[in-house]
């Protein structure tokens, strides 16, 4: 099969990190803050290399849009096996506002000019949690869309796609080409050890900027405020039953 | 001489030190415990038993993998989905 497979990867703040919203309440400490590729994004990478392992695919192309740092997640993909990236240079206040809206538009371009026939996404990034550039670039591109996707199966040039949904799986067959975002329990990814990170070095990465893809990358969303959720009370403790009536009675819940 | 395998073991430990990076009690902690398990053999010479090792070694790279993916694994079935699922 000639398939060729667009996978978008997104550099957010590792997920282990303990976020600290700046003091000026625009948004939240990045500087100097650990970095790593999104959860979702590497069960998504990790879904196009084994469809390349199994024949089915036959290059995988790893997108990331963002400043100089995100070539680092892009190294991380083609560690991991994705055989060339793309950088798609966005900076400073332009990266600040890139949302959903831009990046779906971004994909959108480059699937076409890469004659892409699959393009597989992180279901949501865990710093925005938008959860809609998968579904934004299908409604582009008018291509079929499988998100949630706990399972892919080809079948001829149909892809079955398991998904989770409120109240169970859902299994829908689409045709090629298509959009699919990763849900969770896809895949186990694959570590991008030392040995792999070092073959990779040799994989290029093409750099391109919005203007070049006729993309407008103005956003139309303002943040006016960040704030941290509302401090949890410390609970209370009572030691026997009857203290515990008399305190749901002070507080007027029975 | 230089053993043949010391190719080997220097690709062992910086294989560790990588993955150290990521470790949850923080990468000082780790390499301090790399170095003193790597010093605490490097009288070794026979090949065998230092294949041996490496071999251990090989097995802690692939403990950490499993460490760093459930770790992960849990921590985002935690925050994105219901406890019953």
């Amino acid at each position: 099969m000639s398939a060729r497979v667009l996978v978008g990867v997104k550099r957010v703040i590792d997920y282990a990190v303990k976020i600290r919203v700046r003091p000026d309440h625009t948004g939240v400490v990045t500087d100097g803050v650990k970095h790593s590729m999104n959860p979702f994004c590497e069960i998504a990478v990790e879904e196009a290399v084994r469809l390349k392992e199994k024949k089915l695919v036959k290059e995988i192309v790893a997108v990331s849009c963002g400043p100089q740092q995100v070539q680092e997640t892009i190294r991380t993909a083609l560690a991991m096996g994705a055989d060339r990236g793309i950088h798609v240079e966005v900076s400073g206040k332009d990266y600040d506002a890139l949302g959903p809206l831009q990046v779906s538009k971004i994909m959108a371009a480059l699937a076409k000019k890469e004659e892409a026939d699959l393009i597989i996404l992180g279901k949501q990034a865990i710093d925005d949690d938008c959860n809609q550039t998968g579904q934004m670039t299908a409604a582009l591109l008018d291509w079929p869309q499988g998100t949630f996707a706990s399972e892919l199966t080809l079948e001829g040039g149909m892809l079955k796609v398991v998904r989770e949904i409120d109240g169970g799986l859902e299994t829908i067959k689409i045709k090629m080409p298509a959009v699919v975002t990763a849900d969770l329990r896809l895949n186990t990814p694959r570590y991008a050890t030392l040995p792999n990170i070092m073959k990779a070095k040799k994989k290029k990465i093409a750099n391109v900027k919005p203007a070049d893809l006729g993309v407008d990358v103005t956003s139309r969303l303002e943040v006016l405020k960040v704030d941290e959720p509302p401090q949890r009370q410390a609970g209370v403790k009572v030691e026997t039953v009857e203290d515990l009536v008399v305190k749901l009675k002070e507080a007027g819940r029975i | 001489m230089t053993n043949p395998l010391r190719g080997e073991v220097i690709r062992l430990y910086k294989n560790l030190l990588y993955l150290g990076r990521e470790y949850p009690k923080g990468t000082a902690y780790f390499r301090e415990r790399l170095k003193a398990a790597f010093m605490k053999n490097k009288d070794v010479t026979d090949p065998e038993k230092i294949q041996k090792l490496i071999d251990r070694g090989d097995f802690v790279i692939k403990e950490l993998e499993a460490l760093y993916f459930l770790r992960k694994y849990r921590a985002m079935k935690k925050r994105y989905y219901e406890p019953e699922h």
